[in-house]
């Protein structure tokens, strides 16, 4: 294993110190339990958002804390759920009075820990609804497993349910645009190589130099096929086959696509994807209204990308536009 | 009777039982799941025995409560809730007593088998701890019923639990990070129905003198 980092049990919390020290404007770190506030929380009279999920994923969730996205996010160590307690602490410390909306991605471990935090604050008197994300389409057998897996959808609800919140929306209107935009959505991964968690030292799978892995999930999870490495186009053409299949996208949908970079593929190769999955829309009456091109949302160092599609209106493409200050995402400010 | 102090032993000796097994809980994770199981339940129960002289002059409810609470903080992934919730619930089962009956027992074990099986959504069949923990309550339960003692009664549970964990090699899962691997989950015991077998396996090691 050759990564940059001092030891393997203190990567999260070495990270952390980092934001805090580099994002002072934007954010306050909480050493023990971990978590990522907004500098300002809680935001008085506002809907909150609390995410997380284990680490190696940056920037989700800790880069898009900040006004119009998160209020607060909980890492969790690499690849493992954040505990009930932390998802707590976190939700009590940004409540403003106005309830919390949690974001999960649908892993069981993340379901099961943020279900308990609810209960917890609930317990106390704070208002908390779930969202919990499922847009990944290479999860074909969907009903004997957990369900679909919450990928690149994540980036989307966060933001325009951010933006939604800081508009001053009611909790159940911020949680009901932000289950729209779930149901809106959808996504598809692939990779060309594998991650090396910190702890565990070596690669969590084995692939040869010449195939990759398409449907591949954030922590590395068998996708739906292994084969020889195709051309880029070829690539794109069958993840966003098998995404706008789903759905699914018809002519004259408008949508906001990611090229998502898993990590260790440059910006180069990310818009080669991109020209392909422009030319697709293009060619299927498809419009791109706004993209986002760039690591969103990793499975640390893999080589690898993910496409993911979100059918807007206006309403959800208000929200989009609407200004936001993070440490990933920042524009209209 | 199953005193405080019974209690207390057997979540030592559980402790000590998942550090030895650590690694092989690991591995069973590692073929279907995500290579932690071992790690983390050797974390959380670490943790269980740092702060359990904290609660030990307590009764037997508080106790169990406390290692649930601090399961929930310590191990992460869906081991944490679901461990954590199996022992909160034993907990809140047997309340302020200091002492059980084989019926407090069984109780704390349904309760139990009741609480993980809401937490986690999954029903016997689909391949985690579920199905280690179903048989080993319904063999503890009908022991009883026909008048047998605990310790015979631990011993059947176990052997349930045993028996409940290694029919989970053929079967596909169909909850947590195994279920997507598919057909490939096949073959492939689970590591959650190993270490609920563990359980009641510690248990019975210890209690085994306790009947009443």
């Amino acid at each position: 294993m050759k990564k940059l980092i001092n030891k393997p049990e203190d990567v999260v919390k070495e990270e952390l110190e980092g934001i805090a020290l580099a994002h002072p404007d934007l954010v306050k770190v909480h050493i023990n339990p971990h978590y990522i506030l907004r500098a300002d929380a809680p935001v008085k009279g506002k809907v909150a958002l609390v995410s997380g999920g284990g680490s190696g994923h940056e920037p989700l969730h800790g880069g898009y804390v900040g006004m119009g996205m998160l209020d607060a996010a909980c890492p969790g160590e690499v690849f493992t759920s954040p505990t009930p307690d932390q998802i707590y602490e976190a939700t009590k410390a940004v409540n403003g009075g106005a309830g919390v909306l949690h974001i999960v991605k649908n892993y069981s471990g993340d379901v099961m820990n943020f279900e308990m935090a609810a209960e917890m604050a609930q317990a106390e008197g704070i208002e908390v609804a779930t969202v919990i994300t499922n847009d990944d389409v290479a999860v074909e057998d969907s009903l004997y497993t957990q369900g679909r897996r919450g990928v690149g959808v994540t980036v989307f609800v966060e933001k325009i349910a951010g933006a939604a919140a800081e508009a001053g929306l009611p909790l159940a209107k911020v949680a009901e645009i932000a289950k729209r935009v779930n149901e809106n959505g959808r996504s598809m991964g692939m990779a060309l190589t594998s991650c090396t968690v910190p702890v565990a030292g070596k690669p969590t799978f084995d692939i040869g130099d010449d195939e990759m892995e398409i449907g591949i999930g954030i922590h590395g999870e068998p996708g739906r096929t292994r084969m020889k490495i195709k051309p880029a186009d070829e690539i794109v053409d069958m993840l966003a086959e098998a995404i706008i299949e789903d759905l699914p996208f018809k002519s004259g949908d408008r949508v906001i696509a990611m090229v998502n970079g898993m990590g260790g593929t440059p910006l180069i190769e990310l818009y080669i994807v991109y020209r392909r999955l422009a030319q697709i829309c293009e060619a299927k009456g498809i419009k791109i209204e706004r993209n986002l091109i760039g690591n969103y949302i990793t499975s640390l160092e893999m080589a690898g990308t993910s496409i993911t599609l979100l059918r807007v209106d206006d309403e959800l493409l208000k929200y989009w536009d609407a200004p936001v200050k993070t440490a990933a995402l920042r524009w209209g400010i | 009777m199953v005193t405080k102090d019974d209690v207390l032993k057997w979540l030592k000796h559980y402790a000590d039982v998942i550090a030895e097994q650590k690694e092989y809980l690991t591995q069973l994770d590692a073929a279907i799941g995500d290579a932690d199981h071992g790690i983390n339940m050797d974390r959380g129960f670490t943790a269980v025995m740092a702060q359990l002289p904290s609660v030990e002059d307590k009764d037997i409810g508080t106790i169990l409560k406390k290692v649930g609470m601090v399961l929930v903080s310590t191990v992460g992934g869906a081991g944490g809730p679901l461990y954590g919730t199996l022992f909160m619930r034993m907990g809140m089962a047997v309340g302020n007593k200091d002492a059980l009956t084989p019926e407090d027992v069984l109780k704390m074990f349904e309760a139990a088998l009741e609480g993980v099986k809401q937490r986690g959504k999954a029903e016997l069949g689909d391949k985690t701890m579920v199905d280690a923990l179903t048989p080993a309550v319904e063999a503890m339960r009908q022991a009883l019923a026909e008048g047998a003692d605990l310790a015979t009664a631990l011993d059947k549970a176990v052997a349930a639990a045993e028996e409940g964990m290694k029919a989970t090699i053929p079967l596909v899962a169909r909850k947590g990070r195994a279920s997507y691997l598919g057909e490939r989950s096949a073959g492939h015991q689970d590591p959650g129905a190993t270490s609920t077998y563990l359980l009641f396996k510690s248990a019975a090691e210890v209690w085994n003198h306790a009947d009443a």
